[in-house]
């Protein structure tokens, strides 16, 4: 089998050679080409990605100064698209209400997850493939469908299923769609009903990956179950948790789709969130500008919320 | 244990009633789209509402069919999830292979790039992303979801872990000193080696692309050109009142995946937890 294509000529100039010369050159020839080769595998990704992903982010801060609609000649406006959106109530709003609704989901996933992955992981329950299989389906769902679905439970009228079960403990009916809370409450029920399964076979996997014989050697030395629970399960699940908080910080910053089909286009301010925010001013707003500096502000809140989110979890934990 | 036999079972029961009241909750919402797609909305909208599937089935989808090109967007939404696997799988894996095996300068400096460019959220870049795709002509075609969705920095991070694990270097270098093209490396020897790596890479990238709503929603704006999320979000736009119908194009949108996900469970449970465990 010879070589192909590209390293014909690498060859060529290989056979050319006198003999004392092709052992060097062939060397030299032979790691070039791997070198060629590898860049050549790894490039389709740096092109696409250069194109598609580095290009738009380094665009957007150069955006950030301008203003645009999309179709006339950008115009260079220096900060006053910061200016804009930074007094703008509504902008904050959408910051405020996608931590909070952040937190409101987070905080149960992770709390539920770890129970339940907990008690699916202990070797007397049955039926553990039927639990597992349901706890997960949600996650395979679209989140369109869990938002038009939860949309429907939380219907603002009586016959809403959310305010019918509230109505058999004597509540009044709730406007979900409308009430400061209430709209926040909802969202973060269809974030946690739609990720808790994952987390939990995230954590499944996790406490199977615990050897046996540390719990079996601090049952001999006489550890209770809680203390087993903290001494040994918590710190060695540490890099999972920290993963998947990271993973749910990160994912509830990036809300867009709940929010979008439970509110309408139009969301009202209850439960716009920043990733709305910036579409809104981009696509029904057609102003490029004041969206590209609310990305550019977007951006570094990930970063800065990611860091401390690592110190908390890292605290925590240890 | 032997901890008494009372507080044993009570606390078995209580665990019991726990991961029963998860499944169920769980479950539900299906249970509820169903009782919404098969019921005439009048049925729904009252007090109580209906709690049992009805007679509407066929009538409510039928309206859907009204509404919308469902089985064409179904088929946008196969066209663009299945080429977007598949160009996945084979750019991720040549890529992961030459990290894994094939030594190039700055291998590892590109290699921790691609980890970080992970951790960016990809709507950041939306606006220009979408001036890029308008210059291009791109706007309703498409190949404005299938070209960048080939970017995926998890699908080399994850190939080339398994490349490294899987395939021996003794196997590579004797292919080398038979005169293997480092293709045909590839393609006969690595390729063979990690079908079970391929097959956890598709599941979670037809899953994500299918489910993926915000980018096409910015791309695709023709109708004939929707995928299923954004077709069966203008029911919801557009139509409001009716839910019988809105449920009903929501319930048979959803049913194809959690059908492919129901016969390969236990498939689709560990390729997702492997894919997160190695992150």
């Amino acid at each position: 089998m010879g070589n192909k294509g590209d390293y014909s000529v690498i060859k060529t100039t290989i056979n050319t050679n006198s003999s004392a010369q092709i052992k060097t050159k062939r060397y030299f020839s032979e790691s070039f080409k791997e070198s060629f080769v590898g860049y050549l595998y790894v490039s389709p990704f740096f092109i696409l990605f250069g194109i598609f992903g580095l290009f738009p982010i380094l665009f957007s801060f150069y955006l950030g100064f301008q203003k645009w609609n999309g179709l006339n000649e950008m115009e260079f406006v220096g900060l006053n698209n910061y200016k804009l959106i930074y007094s703008d109530p509504v902008f904050w709003k959408a910051i405020y209400n996608t931590i909070i609704i952040g937190f409101l989901g987070c905080f149960p996933i992770l709390v539920f997850s770890i129970i339940l992955a907990f008690i699916l992981n202990s070797a007397f329950v049955r039926l553990k493939s039927i639990f597992r299989v349901s706890l997960f389906m949600p996650y395979v769902t679209s989140t369109v469908a869990v938002a038009i679905v939860f949309g429907v439970i939380f219907s603002n009228m009586e016959f809403g299923i959310a305010n019918l079960t509230f109505s058999w403990f004597g509540f009044e009916p709730i406007k979900w769609q409308v009430g400061e809370w209430a709209v926040k409450i909802a969202i973060a029920c269809m974030v946690l009903w739609r990720w808790v399964g994952y987390n939990v076979i995230i954590f499944i996997a996790g406490l199977q990956s615990i050897p046996i014989e540390l719990y079996e050697a601090a049952t001999i030395d006489g550890a209770t179950t809680r203390q087993q629970l903290f001494y040994i399960t918590v710190p060695l699940l540490k890099p999972v948790i920290i993963f998947t908080v990271f993973l749910s910080t990160v994912g509830s910053l990036q809300l867009f789709t709940e929010p979008l089909i439970f509110l309408g286009r139009n969301a009202r301010e209850e439960g716009i969130t920043a990733v709305l925010y910036l579409w809104r001013e981009a696509f029904n707003n057609m102003a490029f500008g004041t969206a590209s500096a609310a990305a550019v502000t977007l951006f570094f809140i990930i970063i800065i919320v990611s860091f401390i989110n690592y110190l908390i979890t890292n605290r925590i934990s240890s | 244990m032997h901890s008494g036999g009372k507080g044993f079972t009570f606390s078995k029961l209580f665990i019991y009633i726990i991961l029963i009241a998860g499944s169920v909750i769980s479950l539900f919402p299906f249970y509820w789209m169903f009782v919404i797609a098969t019921n005439h909305t009048s049925a729904i909208n009252k007090v109580p509402p209906a709690i049992l599937p009805g007679k509407e089935l066929v009538t409510n989808f039928q309206n859907v069919l009204a509404k919308i090109d469902f089985f064409g967007a179904m088929l946008n939404s196969l066209i663009i999830s299945s080429l977007v696997t598949i160009g996945v799988l084979f750019i991720c894996s040549l890529a992961g292979f030459a990290f894994a095996k094939l030594n190039f300068r700055g291998k590892e400096f590109l290699f921790i790039f691609i980890l970080v460019t992970m951790m960016i959220p990809p709507q950041l870049g939306l606006i220009p992303q979408y001036y890029i795709i308008t210059q291009l002509g791109w706007l309703n075609e498409l190949k404005a979801v299938v070209v960048p969705g080939l970017i995926d920095a998890f699908g080399i991070f994850w190939m080339r872990q398994y490349v490294k694990g899987s395939v021996p270097d003794e196997l590579l270098e004797a292919a080398k000193i038979d005169g293997c093209s480092y293709f045909r490396i590839y393609w006969n020897i690595v390729c063979p080696v990690i079908l079970p790596a391929f097959a956890t890479l598709a599941i979670i990238r037809f899953m994500y692309v299918w489910n993926d709503f915000l980018w096409p929603l910015v791309v695709l704006r023709d109708t004939t050109s929707h995928t299923i999320q954004i077709a069966i979000r203008t029911l919801v736009d557009n139509y409001v009142q009716d839910y019988g119908m809105i449920l009903s194009g929501t319930f048979w949108a959803t049913v194809p995946l959690i059908l492919v996900f129901l016969i390969f469970n236990r498939f689709f449970i560990e390729s997702l937890t492997q894919g997160a465990i190695k992150s």
